[in-house]
């Protein structure tokens, strides 16, 4: 009987429609804000996942996520290099500060200190020039983004396309002169500040003068150590707080989720596409069954059981789900595609998928259940009544 | 005596049914005593409201008579779960309705074809039978037509083959004339009377088409939820 059910699905063409284009819309509105939400929310990290190579963040305990600087003093690094298990360990600097463009305007910049011996915690790609050059004098390596917009150089023509910083322009940071020896591409996090990439010791010179500037320790663990037992065996040596590298992604994302509004902005709009698609697809799958109803009726009357009618509905309503979140799915993902690399945020994990899927299969079978009701009550007699 | 019991297929006795309760109560059925016997067309008539559709759906298993008993084809339908009558429904009765109730989105051989995948058949090997069996009704030629693409007459042939497809032994039809014209009302009873009667097979029919009383082997009259009368069309005189 799942044949007769399909056709009688399709047979409606206009109803048919209408189901799929609200279990669609559910879905595109459920996945495009989820994957905007996570989006965000892996942008909330993005300058630990960025620096690939330390396994654990060590930090003053009051950090509250990565931007959430509270500077330690610089014998920390010492103390941390200090803790048994450690391979390595090395210094960040990590703070905001005013860079004057060449048009004389002002623009926050995030500034990035590397170790100077390693140049560890570099940008994960380089477009222009290498890590090594910021050996050179006052040489800062800019964001791709940063370079193309916020500190680009005016128009070569009025009215026309900023000039992206390249290779050799100077900007001002601090009233310090940084050069520009290489253009990065980054994670785009969750500030909107450019990033400006420096040595460690060039940082300190360029930021204001402070009795801590020491951002962050990088730790490298030895082989084979557990990075656990070595986070715990920091933390109990130097009364730092100490993160994995995912633990510390979570400690940051945690701290948005829980402390601004964006997971209650997203979630609202998540569920009114969840209420709307269930409304909207619960409406006309129930029309469509009410005007069906004198073929359950038939059926019925000649020997279809309510357990193979239930069958018949939810087979339906799962032929309209699937290809209504084939499409929402496919749209959120041509939306994702078409806004690449652009200052919107969109992530769509697999995880997601499913979770979208879970609703819309959801939204199916609230909907089916209206139609089941009503065709399992159904008396088949009325297909007696002319 | 025996064989008088093996050759009915229809026994009602002292059937009632009511609807509603208090004074809404409405009482379609008061006692009905009918026997329909295996091979013959019974045609139940009467005024509109006088039991006719009660009695064809608690004949067809559709519906539980209040009181009496009904035994079709040897089987006593107050005993069955609302599962077995489904399933008895499916395998042993044949349903033409007056409005048809042709699936709009099936051809006529895939409407033809629904008993037999009700009981399970393969798709291909039903709607292979449900070809032959429009054949047989002469709609061999329109087996891929749709059903708003068929007549009236048309679509209750292909409702007719529908009710025969499973080789039913008890064929209901609730007034299968009233939406056709003269002409093809007659049509669609000579071939009721010549393709789905049959020595092992019963027909009754509900109408209130007076033209039609002749394709009759006997007609019950019906009036105020009881049976009036029943005359054999057979004999000569109608006998009573």
């Amino acid at each position: 009987m799942n044949f007769v059910a399909l056709k009688m699905l399709v047979g409606d063409r206009a109803k048919y429609l209408g189901i799929i284009l609200g279990i669609t819309f559910a879905s595109l509105l459920i996945t495009q804000q989820s994957a905007i939400f996570v989006g965000l929310m892996t942008r909330t990290y993005g300058a630990i996942a960025d620096l690939g190579q330390p396994d654990i963040w060590v930090a003053d305990p009051q950090v509250q996520f990565v931007d959430d600087i509270k500077p330690m003093p610089d014998t920390a690094l010492l103390r941390v290099r200090g803790v048994e298990g450690v391979e390595w360990a090395v210094p960040l600097y990590k703070g905001l500060l005013r860079a004057r463009l060449s048009d004389g305007n002002f623009q926050s910049v995030n500034v990035v200190g590397l170790d100077d011996a390693t140049l560890i915690g570099g940008p994960p790609q380089m477009v222009q020039g290498t890590i090594a050059d910021l050996r050179r004098a006052d040489g800062v390596i800019v964001d791709a983004v940063g370079a193309a917009d916020k500190l680009a150089k005016p128009p070569a023509v009025p009215g026309g396309p900023k000039t992206p910083l390249t290779i050799g322009d100077v900007l001002e940071i601090n009233d310090h002169r940084a050069t520009v020896v290489g253009i990065s591409r980054n994670t785009r996090t969750f500030q909107s500040q450019p990033i400006v990439y420096t040595t460690y010791l060039r940082a300190l010179t360029i930021a204001p003068r402070e009795r801590r500037l020491l951002s962050y320790v990088l730790v490298k663990a030895k082989p084979g150590r557990s990075l656990d037992g070595l986070r715990a065996r920091i933390t109990r040596t130097t009364g730092l707080a100490a993160y994995t590298r995912e633990g510390f992604e979570d400690f940051t994302m945690n701290y948005f989720l829980k402390y601004t509004g964006i997971p209650i902005n997203f979630g609202i709009a998540v569920v009114l596409g969840f209420i709307v698609g269930t409304a909207v697809a619960g409406q006309t799958f129930y029309n469509f069954t009410l005007d069906s109803i004198r073929q359950f009726g038939a059926l019925k009357a000649m020997g279809v059981g309510n357990g193979t009618l239930l069958r018949m509905i939810l087979l339906q309503a799962l032929t309209v789900g699937l290809i209504g979140y084939g499409l929402g799915v496919g749209a959120a993902s041509a939306m994702g595609l078409a806004t690449r690399n652009t200052e919107l945020a969109f992530r769509m994990p697999w995880q997601l998928l499913l979770v979208s899927a879970g609703a819309v299969a959801v939204i199916c079978v609230l909907s089916a259940l209206l139609s089941i009701w009503k065709v399992v009550r159904l008396e088949p007699a009325i297909v007696f009544k002319g | 005596m025996e064989a008088a019991l093996q050759d009915v297929a229809v026994q009602c006795r002292g059937v009632t049914k009511t609807y509603g309760s208090g004074e809404a109560q409405v009482t379609a059925l008061r006692g009905v005593d009918l026997d329909v016997h295996r091979g013959e067309l019974l045609m139940l008539v009467g005024p509109s409201g006088c039991g006719k559709t009660t009695l064809i759906s608690v004949i067809a298993a559709i519906l539980d008579q209040d009181g009496g008993d009904v035994r079709v084809l040897d089987r006593d339908l107050s005993t069955m779960s609302a599962g077995e009558r489904s399933r008895f429904r499916g395998e042993t009765i044949g349903f033409v309705f007056q409005a048809y109730n042709l699936l709009p989105a099936l051809t006529a051989a895939e409407n033809v074809a629904v008993p037999l995948l009700i009981k399970g058949m393969p798709r291909s090997r039903a709607v292979a039978r449900a070809r032959e069996v429009l054949d047989s009704v002469g709609l061999g030629s329109r087996t891929s037509a749709l059903p708003a693409q068929l007549s009236g007459g048309q679509q209750q042939r292909v409702a007719i083959a529908r009710a025969l497809v499973h080789e039913p032994r008890l064929i209901v039809c609730d007034e299968p004339t009233s939406a056709l014209d003269h002409e093809t009302g007659q049509t669609v009873m000579e071939l009721l009377k010549s393709v789905a009667q049959s020595a092992e097979r019963a027909l009754v029919v509900v109408t209130h088409d007076a033209r039609i009383f002749g394709f009759a082997d006997r007609i019950a009259r019906m009036n105020d939820g009881r049976i009036d009368s029943i005359t054999d069309e057979r004999a000569p005189g109608g006998l009573q």
